[in-house]
C-alpha cells in the first residue's frame, strides 16, 4: 500500500509540476506560436494552431537587418557583465572577509537603488548621456548596463565569497600569499563556480533591459530589445511579425540559458544551496 | 632556531578581555601544548603567535626578533589548522608545493621537497588526489606536509585532531611526536583535550579565562598541581575534591585525591561507599561512589577487583599522594 501511495503521490507531483511550468512558459510559447501565424490569424483571436508559415521571419530579416542589433546585444550584455565583474569580484572580497560596521549598510544601500523606479532618474541620465555623448553609443548602454546590475553583482559574488571558509585563506595568508596572490591562487579558483552562475545571470539580466537600453539608442548601438520595440510603433501594430522579432530576439538567450541550467539554479538560490 | 618570547601580551574584542596579560616563554626545539576548556583563549593566544589576530598589547619576539607588527608569511612559521585549510581545487602535490611557490623557489626543487615531504607523511601514491577524494587521516597529514616542506622556525597546530576518530587520533598522536623527534622543531599545539597534552608535551600551559594557570612538565602538573582549577584539570578521570571535617584534618580547605591514589577494600577502610557505576575497562576499572559523609568520589581499581552495583566497598586515600589546597583554592605545600 505505502508503495501505492507514493507512486500517485509522485505522479501528481510530476503533473502539477508541469502544469506550473506551463503556465509560466505559455507568454513565450504564444509568442512563437504567433509567429507562425499570418496576420489575419493573428489578430483574428485566441488560437493554437497557426497555419506555419515562415513568412514573417523573412519579412522581419529584410525589413530591419537583425544581425547588427544581435551583435549589439552581445557586446553590451558580455561587455557589461565583465566590467561589472571586474569592479565586482574586489569590492565583494573586501566585503566578505574584511566586512566593518558598515558593511551591512553598504550592501543594503546598493541593493536600495535597484528599489528606485527607473524613469525617476530617466531625465538626468538622458540629459548626462546627451552632454557627455554617449547617446546611441555601445559604451554608453556597456556602462549604463554595468552600473543597473552591479548591486545585484555585488551582492550574489558577496554570498558566494561568504561560503568560502576563513581559514583557507588564512592558510594563503600562513603559506606566504600577498593580497593579490590570494585572489589569483586561492579565491578566484574557489569562487569560480559562483562567478560562472554570477556571469551567466547577469549576462541573461543585461540580454532583456529594456528600459535603458530603448531610449538611449536609436540606431547604432540599439540590442535586439529595440529592435523588437521598433514593430510596434510606426506601422500600428503587426503581432505576427512582433512576435517574429521577439522570437528571433529570445532565441539565442533561451538557448543559453538551457544549456547552463545547473549553474543557473544556483546562481538564483543566491548561494543558499551548496 | 625557533624560540617564541611573549611579554604583556593581551587582546581585546570589542568590550571583552580575552587575553588580560600573558608572559610566555618558548625555548628553541620544544613541544609546548595549549591546554584549556573551550573559550579559555588558548586558540587567540595561538593566532596572535601566527599573526592572523592583531595583539592589542605587548610583544611577542621571535628568535628575539620583534614580529608583533609582522604580517603572518613573515613570522617563518607554519600552521596546521583544525579544519585542515587545504585547497580544494589544488592536488595534494600543489597543496604541499603551495607555500614554495609563493616563496618564488625553482620547480626542481619545489618538486625534490614535494617528493621528500610525500615519502616522510606516506601520501606518494596520492600526490595526484584531490583533497576531497582522501580520508580525515590523510588529509591531516596533507596539512602537515603543507607545513613542513617550509622548514618553519616552529610549527603552530590549532586543535589538529579534534575532527579525527579516536582510533585516528591516537595514530597521528604517535605520527606528530614522531615527526617531533625528527625534525627537532619548535612546536606549539593547542587542544582541549589533556590526554593529548600528557602524551605530547614537553611543556604545558595550562590557561583559563585569558590567564595561564600553570606552566610545568607533564608529570610536575600531575604531581603538583598549584591550584584547584589546574589539580581537576590534568589527570584522568578528574581529582576528587573533598572538603569538610576530613579536608580539616589536614588542616586545609579541600583535599584533592586522584583515583588512582585511593585504596579500595572489600573488607575495611576508612570511607565506606556504594557502586553507583562500575566502569570495567579491562586493564583498570573505574568505581563512581557514593561515599558516606563525602559524597561522590571516582576511584580506580585493578581489572580484576570485581564489584557491581550497589555493592558496599570500602576506600582509604593514599595520605603521601594527597594534594591540600587553601580557601583560595591555592595548593599548600608540605
Amino acid at each position: 500500500m505505502a508503495r501505492n501511495v507514493t507512486t500517485r503521490h509522485k505522479i501528481t507531483a510530476t503533473v502539477a509540476a508541469w502544469i506550473v511550468a506551463l503556465i509560466i512558459f505559455f507568454p513565450i510559447l504564444y509568442t512563437i506560436i504567433t509567429s507562425i501565424k499570418t496576420e489575419p490569424e493573428a489578430i483574428a483571436g485566441f488560437s493554437l494552431w497557426p497555419s506555419g508559415t515562415f513568412e514573417n521571419y523573412i519579412t522581419v530579416q529584410t525589413q530591419r537587418d537583425y544581425l547588427k542589433p544581435f551583435m549589439n546585444s552581445v557586446i553590451l550584455s558580455v561587455g557589461s557583465t565583465i566590467l561589472a565583474l571586474i569592479i565586482a569580484i574586489p569590492s565583494a572580497w573586501a566585503m566578505a572577509f574584511s566586512p566593518t560596521k558598515r558593511t551591512k549598510d553598504i550592501l543594503m544601500w546598493m541593493l536600495s537603488t535597484k528599489m528606485m523606479p527607473a524613469v525617476a532618474v530617466l531625465v538626468p541620465i538622458y540629459l548626462l548621456f546627451r552632454d557627455f555623448g554617449l547617446l546611441d553609443s555601445r559604451i554608453g548602454l556597456t556602462v549604463m548596463l554595468t552600473l543597473i546590475n552591479l548591486p545585484i553583482v555585488v551582492w550574489m559574488l558577496y554570498t558566494y565569497f561568504r561560503e568560502i571558509p576563513g581559514e583557507i585563506l588564512e592558510a594563503a595568508r600562513m603559506d606566504g600569499a600577498g593580497l593579490w596572490q590570494e585572489i589569483v591562487y586561492v579565491l578566484t579558483p574557489m569562487a569560480v563556480p559562483g562567478i560562472a552562475s554570477t556571469l551567466l545571470l547577469n549576462i541573461i539580466l543585461a540580454w532583456n533591459e529594456s528600459f535603458w537600453t530603448i531610449r538611449l539608442s536609436t540606431t547604432n548601438a540599439a540590442p535586439l530589445t529595440a529592435f523588437i520595440a521598433s514593430f510596434s510603433s510606426p506601422q500600428g501594430l503587426f503581432w505576427a511579425k512582433l512576435s517574429a522579432a521577439s522570437t528571433m530576439a529570445i532565441a539565442p538567450i533561451l538557448i543559453l540559458g538551457w544549456f547552463s541550467q545547473k549553474q543557473l539554479v544556483r546562481g538564483l538560490t543566491f548561494g543558499a544551496v551548496k | 632556531m625557533g624560540s617564541i618570547t611573549l611579554q604583556k601580551v593581551s587582546k581585546v574584542f570589542g568590550e571583552a578581555k580575552v587575553i588580560p596579560s600573558i608572559d610566555l616563554e618558548i625555548n628553541d626545539g620544544e613541544f609546548v601544548v595549549f591546554v584549556g576548556p573551550s573559550g579559555c583563549g588558548k586558540s587567540t593566544l595561538l593566532r596572535l603567535i601566527a599573526g592572523l589576530e592583531d595583539v592589542s598589547g605587548g610583544q611577542i619576539l621571535i628568535d628575539g626578533k620583534d614580529v608583533t607588527q609582522a604580517a603572518p608569511a613573515e613570522r617563518g612559521l607554519a600552521m596546521v589548522f583544525q579544519s585542515y585549510a587545504l585547497y580544494p581545487h589544488m592536488s595534494v602535490r600543489n597543496n604541499i608545493a603551495f607555500p614554495l611557490k609563493m616563496a618564488k623557489m625553482e620547480k626542481s626543487a619545489i618538486d625534490k621537497k614535494v617528493t621528500d615531504a610525500a615519502r616522510v607523511l606516506n601520501l606518494t601514491d596520492y600526490l595526484e588526489r584531490r583533497p576531497s577524494q582522501l580520508s580525515g587521516g590523510q588529509r591531516q597529514r596533507v596539512a602537515i606536509g603543507r607545513a613542513i616542506v617550509r622548514e618553519p622556525s616552529a610549527f603552530l597546530f590549532d586543535e589538529p585532531l579534534s575532527n579525527l576518530d579516536a582510533a585516528l587520533r591516537g595514530t597521528m598522536r604517535l605520527e606528530i611526536s614522531d615527526l617531533h623527534h625528527q625534525l627537532k622543531t619548535t612546536m606549539v599545539y593547542v587542544t582541549h583535550d589533556q590526554v593529548e597534552a600528557m602524551t605530547m608535551a614537553d611543556k604545558i600551559v595550562v590557561l583559563n579565562r585569558g590567564n595561564i594557570e600553570q606552566v610545568g612538565s607533564p608529570l610536575e602538573l600531575y604531581k603538583s598541581p598549584r591550584n584547584l582549577f589546574v589539580a581537576g584539570f590534568i589527570g584522568s578521570p578528574h581529582m576528587n575534591f573533598v572538603d569538610g571535617a576530613y579536608a580539616q584534618s589536614k588542616s586545609a580547605k579541600t583535599a584533592g585525591i586522584r583515583p588512582e591514589h585511593l585504596i579500595l577494600s572489600k573488607d575495611s577502610g576508612l570511607w565506606t561507599g556504594t557502586v553507583k557505576v562500575a566502569e570495567h575497562l579491562g586493564a583498570d576499572t573505574f568505581l563512581h561512589l557514593d561515599v558516606d559523609g563525602i559524597g561522590q568520589i571516582t576511584a580506580r581499581a585493578g581489572g580484576e577487583f570485581g564489584a557491581q552495583y550497589g555493592d558496599r566497598v570500602y576506600l582509604t586515600p593514599d595520605e603521601a599522594k594527597l594534594h591540600r589546597f587553601d580557601d583560595k583554592g591555592i595548593a599548600l605545600r608540605a
